[in-house]
């Protein structure tokens, strides 16, 4: 099966901005995919490429095969795009706006799916008020609605959820899932890891214009260590077994790697025993914030 | 070719919902320059044998207003979409270059044409005139419609912000439009400013818009449409290449 999103070498230069440095990147069919990455990381340069929206200088693009730059037609008409600014026609109501995305896309009776994305998204109250009424939670729905107008197999989500109420996220990320669901590739960027943490199957982590990381999001996980118990003591003295093995974090509180659950009843007894009252405990489980510190903190 | 025709569709459909300001009010501007410059002039300037200058004036002013407006119409539209940043709606479908080109100048001609026909229509209230051989006067009309409309996407896509447009509107499109023969024959000018007249391509476009409804020009009409011709060729020659390469749109 050919990948969705093929990317070999890709270089993109800003003027003394080396904005993407021989990026590899291969996205299957069906996957749902985290482009991860501190601001000025290169994200979403890497999307402007798939897009067209801009030109690499150097390197291979493909989306589902169609190379973007060479076959540019076919390959835009494989992808759809959210954008991350909340842009807007202010000309058109939001059905207008649907129907002439279509049209650019060579779909000339597509009112059927057009009403479909409108009640999935939750617009039909707003279908033909103006864009300029719409609140910005609605706008975005109405951009991941243009995206999708033509049933795109590939869909780029630029940090979709950026600014937006949890309600919306949460009906957004249903949303997205269900097409996931039906075999479309989600590829997203988000600053917000625990989204990409629970949805993506795998995780690309780029820093500088380069991918220094990239697998499943559970490997990624795996690799660090493992359980870690947080707990403030009274008086905040440690039974002398277990110096060595806790150490203090940046508020004060001790921190201890513990190889399972069960530990968590030794501790408990070996305090007591000594007259150390627990104020406060906590058991910390790794998690894809803590992944991307370490590999961003990484030279 | 639905791409094509719904982004036609588009900029139709963008000037016609303000259709007050983008056909009303240059229909209403020309009216004033025609009271004003007609009253004052009428007695004292005969241009051609027989026509009296409120006549000369109104195929002049009607192009002239064709051709400014084209020019708003597409440059007004790109700047809009790049400064807003909803150019990205037209960037990311699979429009070809040509789709996109033809797109920007077929509605800026249109634009041009109804507030051509607009001003004629209007001004006529004021003074009669001949009626043109409408092929000669819809050749040139077209032509300079298309001409403008191409300046206009060349403008826009060069712009990054209003204020360079309004520079170019300023500096090149004014000048150029109102220095080619719309309120006198380049005849009554010295010899100096009779060439550099001749350097202007609009002039061209006015003496020939000219010439379908009087049967009298200072140039030849085939030489000026040659010429519009030309013009027009070239700068469609250089906005496909532009939106070929990309320039300013996909960096």
């Amino acid at each position: 099966m050919v990948p969705a999103i093929s990317v070999k070498s890709l270089s993109k230069r800003y003027g003394s901005l080396q904005a993407l440095d021989g990026v590899d990147l291969q996205v299957e069919q069906g996957e749902f995919f985290a482009l991860l990455g501190p601001n000025g990381a290169g994200k979403t340069t890497l999307i402007s490429v798939l897009a067209g929206l801009a030109r690499p200088d150097a390197g291979e693009v493909r989306v589902m095969g169609h190379d973007v730059v060479r076959d540019y037609r076919a390959a835009r008409r494989a992808l759809g795009v959210v954008p991350q600014e909340l842009v807007f026609d202010p000309f058109f109501t939001v059905r207008e706006t649907l129907r002439i995305q279509s049209g650019y896309f060579g779909l000339r009776n597509n009112d059927a799916w057009v009403d479909e994305i409108i009640d999935r998204l939750d617009l039909r109250a707003k279908a033909n008020a103006n864009m300029r009424a719409l609140s910005g939670g609605m706008k975005r729905r109405v951009l991941v609605a243009q995206a999708l107008v033509h049933k795109p197999p590939v869909i780029i989500l630029d940090e979709p959820t950026a600014g937006v109420d949890v309600e919306l996220r949460q009906g957004l990320w249903e949303f997205v899932g269900s097409l996931n669901a039906e075999g479309h590739t989600i590829v997203l960027t988000t600053h917000y890891l625990e989204e990409a943490e629970t949805l993506c199957g795998r995780v690309a982590m780029l820093k500088q214009g380069r991918v220094v990381a990239l697998d499943t999001t559970r490997n990624l996980l795996a690799d660090l260590s493992g359980l870690q118990l947080s707990m403030r003591l009274e008086p905040d003295r440690l039974p002398v077994q277990f110096e060595g093995r806790a150490r203090r974090d940046a508020d004060g509180a001790w921190v201890m790697a513990l190889g399972r659950h069960a530990e968590i009843a030794d501790v408990a007894v070996a305090l007591r025993a000594e007259g150390v009252e627990l104020k406060d405990l906590r058991v910390l489980e790794p998690d894809l914030e803590e992944a991307f510190v370490r590999i961003m903190g990484r030279r | 070719m639905t791409g094509f025709r719904t982004l036609l569709y588009k900029e139709l459909l963008r000037f016609w919902k303000v259709s007050f300001q983008t056909i009303g009010a240059p229909v209403l501007t020309a009216l004033l320059y025609m009271l004003v410059f007609s009253h004052v002039l009428e007695s004292r300037v005969e241009v051609f044998p027989g026509v009296s200058y409120g006549a000369f004036l109104i195929p002049g002013l009607a192009m002239m207003s064709l051709l400014q407006n084209a020019f708003a119409n597409s440059s007004s539209s790109l700047v809009q979409s790049k400064v807003t940043g909803n150019i990205v709606f037209i960037l990311l479908p699979p429009l070809s270059h040509a789709e996109f080109y033809w797109a920007y100048v077929i509605a800026a001609m249109v634009r041009g044409m109804l507030v051509g026909a607009g001003v004629f229509l209007v001004t006529l209230v004021t003074v009669s005139v001949p009626f043109p051989n409408l092929l000669w006067a819809l050749a040139f009309a077209m032509l300079g419609g298309g001409i403008l409309g191409a300046l206009g996407l060349i403008a826009g896509i060069w712009a990054d912000k209003f204020d360079q447009m309004a520079a170019f509107q300023n500096f090149v499109v004014m000048p150029l439009t109102f220095l080619s023969g719309v309120f006198y024959s380049i005849h009554t000018l010295p010899p100096f400013w009779q060439a550099v007249s001749h350097l202007n391509p609009i002039f061209y476009m006015i003496d020939g818009f000219r010439y379908a409804f009087f049967g009298a020009s200072d140039r030849s009409p085939w030489m000026s449409l040659a010429i519009v011709t030309g013009c027009f060729t070239a700068l469609s020659f250089a906005s496909l290449q532009m939106i070929r390469r990309g320039y300013k749109l996909r960096h």
